[in-house]
């Protein structure tokens, strides 16, 4: 994106590295359950504790889930990957190295599809995916000393690498949502920002064109973000701030100057964190613990018979083939139970509008009082469809089958009988009628003329006369029968 | 005769047939232990209570014939190095001097499953790594043969045991020659299987992709019987070999069996820079072997100049990472008053760790460092590649590859602790079967002047432990050897 200041012109340059927890039934290399706000320490053992003696077994599980992840992501599968040993020092760390993958990972050279602000789509590079164990956590909470909590540790984690390919804040939190609708969708995260199962670490410079040549900023990456919002906003910053002190001081980017800083959520600034990318030397080498993981072709078609269509696409698809307004689209496709409830719908001759507008109006709001989605309701999806049907034949009104599905979340019964319980069946019946408008002409003599006089007030005459027939039928006559009636009587 | 100098299994059979209560023999183990250990210091802890209330466990259940494990009632001795629930688990470190394993290891959980009575754990060289148990930092252990020398290591408690008959079996690890060095040099036998046919979970390592756990004992019968207890698949090791590939077989099934159409490899050369009472007792077995009908044929091992270079830098580089984790914040040693955390760890492992641990730590940490990961491991790990291949080609050609243990008997304490190089040097001729994976055993072949022990040492292909067995069983039969005893125990 370019965007300029009278002879200063310059690009948004970012690529992001995305950590995704798994959500498996238990840790990476134990037999640990997962632990989300848990007593510290008690999901522990000998081996996630970094004991002495204690080996690591790879967790079958979250291979497949990153795998699986992986082939969403259209990486390159790696036939033959192991785990190596990432060393630093640090009290979160039990055993002082992280059982990560080095130069072999899971997956490379895939892309992500992102929708733009035009709306259309934008293909992003992902350099690797890999599979990796958490750290534990230190608590600084009173005193000299701090705590360390080790019931993370050894959590699955997906690392994902995109390239720099995205050139602005909102591409980059339009990636973030996507990645976090597909790893959703596949079942393979619960994606909680809340509970930290995605973290974003971005990396941010500018191509700033000048009269005087081409510059580019020296690169930050900023660390450990856990909300869309704060990566977005973060984002936003650095490219203000890194603008401003190229402006100022005039400093590009040479090799070793990427800094790194962190985000302050209070004051929406990011803060320098370590001012030269020290000389890491994690001092990689292959785990001799943990042997060598070979992805035949039959356990990779297995896993790769759980991809589905992924929300991108499947909200795409909505609007072309079901003539769906595309916020529509994207709030069926937002979460997987909603779009195969959708689906399965149809696949019940329900018309899609219909559905949709049920499932949208009524649906995911009752799912959401309830705390859940769509799926939490119990419903029926052929039901749902019967009851679009009847509206599509007349016999309920688009409002009364509003309240016959939240009659069918909240008991199970079929919308027929909810339609007759409720009273909520519409009159078709013309002959019937036909009295009952006879009756309201009778009784609205100003209206009728002012209708045949074809005056100003001749619409809302004409509505009048409608509602005083729908009020005479206590709600249960059919507009459009009603409607038809009354155009005929009045020419 | 006393229950000292019987084998595990005739311990373990007259306990089973009541010919003797399990009390008498670890009363008995304990006598010799209260007697020769003040002099031998083979041991970092006993359990003395907890054996008796174990071998009164077991009279109890045969007395009402319950049934009971193979090693039923018989006293055993395991090295530090294997984390126990109960007791401290301190691999001979002052870093981990008071810690408390909360979890048996596999091969500890496999022992106590089979009845066996835990005596004590042994001494060691710290984290394993030594030729001479001189590098533990909590005991000093001498050589039952003669009090003035090394026991060998780092399994030298262990050896030691077994030798002044504290018990008849014991256990230990051998990464580069940890079990078969100090049987050699204490006149025991001492076997090393096959890396990946005992689990390693609760053996804390040193190098892990070396490391393997194995039995010593007086007979290669006993090392089989341990091996029955110890071995086998264990899904807490990813690196322990599934059963279905390698089948465990009763390693005492046929072990009295000699090996028809037997052909005994040795390289040319092999015994340069042995001692000569070394090559002459290496060349009697020879002859042993040749009258008990075997052929002697000459395989090349082209590459073993290049083990020990190789396993210094393979067994370094995987220690530095291992012991990482001694780091004063989880458990273990933690310096007393750090700055901050970054002294909690620069000072705790410099004030509990040893001189040679140090050296391991850094030279591995220089070996996988990043410039130089190309120039030493990924080489190190070709070499390796090479000798596993010079093995296959090797065994081609015969069942057995025989050569000394160590080129030389027992040395002096102190001798060569202020000489890293010759120490490393002393591991010539064990450290190619880690490198390759295969087993090797260590088996009584001689004395030399100094009436000190000989070992001869047997390689076969992976996973032959039972051949292997056989044929060291061979050499036992026809020779007496394995019957000498320490001047100190007769």
């Amino acid at each position: 994106m370019n965007r300029t200041m009278s002879d200063i012109s310059y690009e948004v340059i970012v690529g992001l590295e995305i950590h995704v927890q798994l959500c498996t039934k238990t840790k990476m290399f134990c037999g640990c359950a997962l632990s989300f706000g848990q007593e510290a320490n008690t999901r522990v053992c000998p081996v996630c504790l970094g004991l002495p003696g204690a080996l690591p077994v790879m967790n079958r599980q979250a291979v497949e889930f990153a795998l699986l992840a992986a082939m969403a992501l259209h990486c390159e599968i790696a036939p033959f990957t192991k785990w190596d040993r990432k060393s630093y020092y640090y009290p979160d760390l039990p055993k002082n190295y992280q059982i990560s993958q080095y130069d072999l990972p899971l997956g490379r050279h895939g892309y992500i599809e992102i929708p733009t602000e035009d709306g259309r789509t934008k293909r992003v590079r992902i350099l690797r995916v890999h599979l990796e164990e958490d750290a534990g956590k230190n608590l600084h909470t009173a005193g000299n000393f701090s705590q360390v909590d080790l019931n993370r540790a050894g959590t699955p984690l997906l690392e994902i690498v995109t390239e720099p390919d995205m050139g602005s804040p909102a591409q980059v939190r339009a990636l973030a949502v996507e990645l976090q609708r597909i790893v959703r969708y596949l079942g393979v995260s619960e994606g909680d920002m809340q509970k930290g199962h995605m973290r974003f670490e971005p990396n941010i410079n500018l191509a700033i064109t000048r009269p005087d040549g081409q510059f580019r900023t020296p690169i930050v990456e900023v660390k450990n973000l856990n909300s869309f919002r704060a990566l977005e906003r973060s984002i936003a910053y650095e490219v203000q701030r890194q603008l401003d002190a190229f402006l100022e001081t005039g400093v590009t980017l040479q090799m070793g100057n990427k800094s790194t800083r962190g985000w302050n959520d209070v004051d929406e600034v990011t803060v320098l964190q370590r001012e030269k990318e020290e000389a890491h030397d994690y001092r990689y080498f292959p785990d001799p613990d943990l042997v060598p993981v070979t992805t035949t072709g039959q356990w990779l078609d297995e896993i790769r018979s759980r991809l589905c269509e992924l929300p991108l696409a499947r909200q795409t698809r909505y609007v072309a083939e079901y003539g769906l307004s595309d916020y529509d689209a994207g709030v069926l496709t937002a979460e997987r139970p909603t779009a195969d409830f959708f689906e399965r719908a149809l696949a019940a001759g329900g018309e899609p509008k219909r559905v949709c507008n049920l499932l949208t109006q009524v649906g995911l709001k009752l799912a959401r009082e309830r705390g859940g989605d769509l799926s939490c309701l119990g419903l029926d999806p052929v039901a749902v469809a019967d009851l679009a049907k009847m509206v599509d034949a007349g016999t309920v009104s688009a409002t009364a089958a509003n309240t016959i599905l939240e009659a069918m979340a909240a008991t199970g019964k079929a919308p027929a009988s909810l339609a007759e319980e409720l009273n909520l069946i519409q009159t078709s019946d013309a002959g019937e009628l036909e009295g009952i408008v006879d009756q309201v002409l009778a009784e609205n003599a100003q209206a009728v003329q002012d209708v045949v006089a074809g005056s100003k007030k001749s619409k809302k005459a004409r509505a009048f006369l409608l509602g005083q027939v729908i009020q005479k039928t206590k709600g249960q006559a059919n507009p459009k029968v009603v409607s038809e009636i009354l155009e005929r009587k009045l020419h | 005769m006393a229950t000292r100098d019987l084998t595990a299994i005739e311990l373990r059979d007259a306990i089973a047939e009541r010919r003797i209560r399990s009390v008498e023999v670890v009363e008995e183990a304990f006598a010799q232990i209260d007697r020769l250990e003040p002099t031998v210091g083979a041991f970092i802890s006993l359990f003395r209570d907890e054996a008796l209330a174990k071998a009164q466990e077991v009279d109890r259940r045969i007395a009402a014939g319950e049934p009971v494990g193979a090693l039923a009632g018989v006293p055993v001795a395991v090295k530090d190095v294997l984390c126990t629930s109960f007791g401290t688990t301190t691999c001979g470190s002052r870093i981990l001097e008071h810690f408390h394993a909360p979890y048996d290891a596999t091969a500890i959980r496999k022992l106590l499953d089979a009845d066996a009575v835990i005596v004590g754990k042994t001494n060691m060289d710290e984290f394993a790594m030594g030729s001479s148990t001189e590098n533990s930092a909590l005991r000093k252990t001498v050589n039952p043969w003669a009090p003035d020398r090394v026991p060998g290591g780092s399994s030298g408690g262990s050896a030691a045991a077994v030798a002044a008959r504290f018990c008849p079996v014991a256990l230990g690890s051998d990464t580069g020659g940890s079990i078969r060095q100090p049987a050699s040099f204490c006149g025991v036998v001492g076997l090393k299987p096959t890396y990946g046919r005992v689990s390693r979970y609760g053996l804390v390592a040193y190098g892990s992709s070396l490391d393997q756990i194995g039995p010593f004992g007086r007979t290669v019968a006993d090392a089989a019987l341990m091996l029955n207890v110890i071995a086998g698949h264990d899904p807490a090791d990813s690196t322990s070999v599934d059963e279905t590939v390698q089948p465990v077989p009763d390693y005492l099934d046929g072990i009295n069996e000699p090996v028809k159409g037997l052909r005994i490899g040795v390289a040319p050369g092999f015994n340069a820079g042995a001692e000569s009472s070394v090559c002459a007792a290496i060349d009697a077995a020879l002859d042993v072997y040749r009258q008990a009908g075997a052929q002697i044929v000459e395989v090349e091992m082209p590459h073993l100049d290049y083990a020990i270079a190789a396993y210094y830098v393979i067994a370094t580089a995987e220690a530095s990472s291992n012991l990482a984790r001694y780091d004063g914040v989880h458990y273990g040693y933690r310096t007393p008053d750090p700055a901050d955390y970054v002294e909690v760890y620069s000072k705790s492992r410099e004030e509990a760790l040893g001189q040679e641990v140090k050296r391991r730590i850094m030279l591995g940490t220089y070996a996988l460092s990043s410039g130089y990961y190309d120039a030493y491991y990924l080489k190190a790990l070709k070499v390796r590649n090479l000798i596993r291949g010079d093995f296959v080609k090797a065994f081609e050609k015969c069942d057995a590859i025989v050569m000394p243990v160590a080129p030389t008997t027992a040395f002096r304490i102190g001798e060569k602790v202020d000489d890293p190089l010759k120490m490393y040097l002393g591991d010539i001729y064990t450290i190619s079967a880690n490198l390759a994976g295969i087993p090797g055993i260590s088996v009584p072949c001689g004395l030399d002047e100094n009436k000190l022990p000989i070992g001869l040492q047997v390689l076969t292909p992976a996973f032959s432990e039972a051949r292997l067995l056989r044929i060291a069983r061979m050499y036992e039969a026809a020779t007496d050897w394995h019957t000498k005893k320490p001047a100190m125990v007769q």
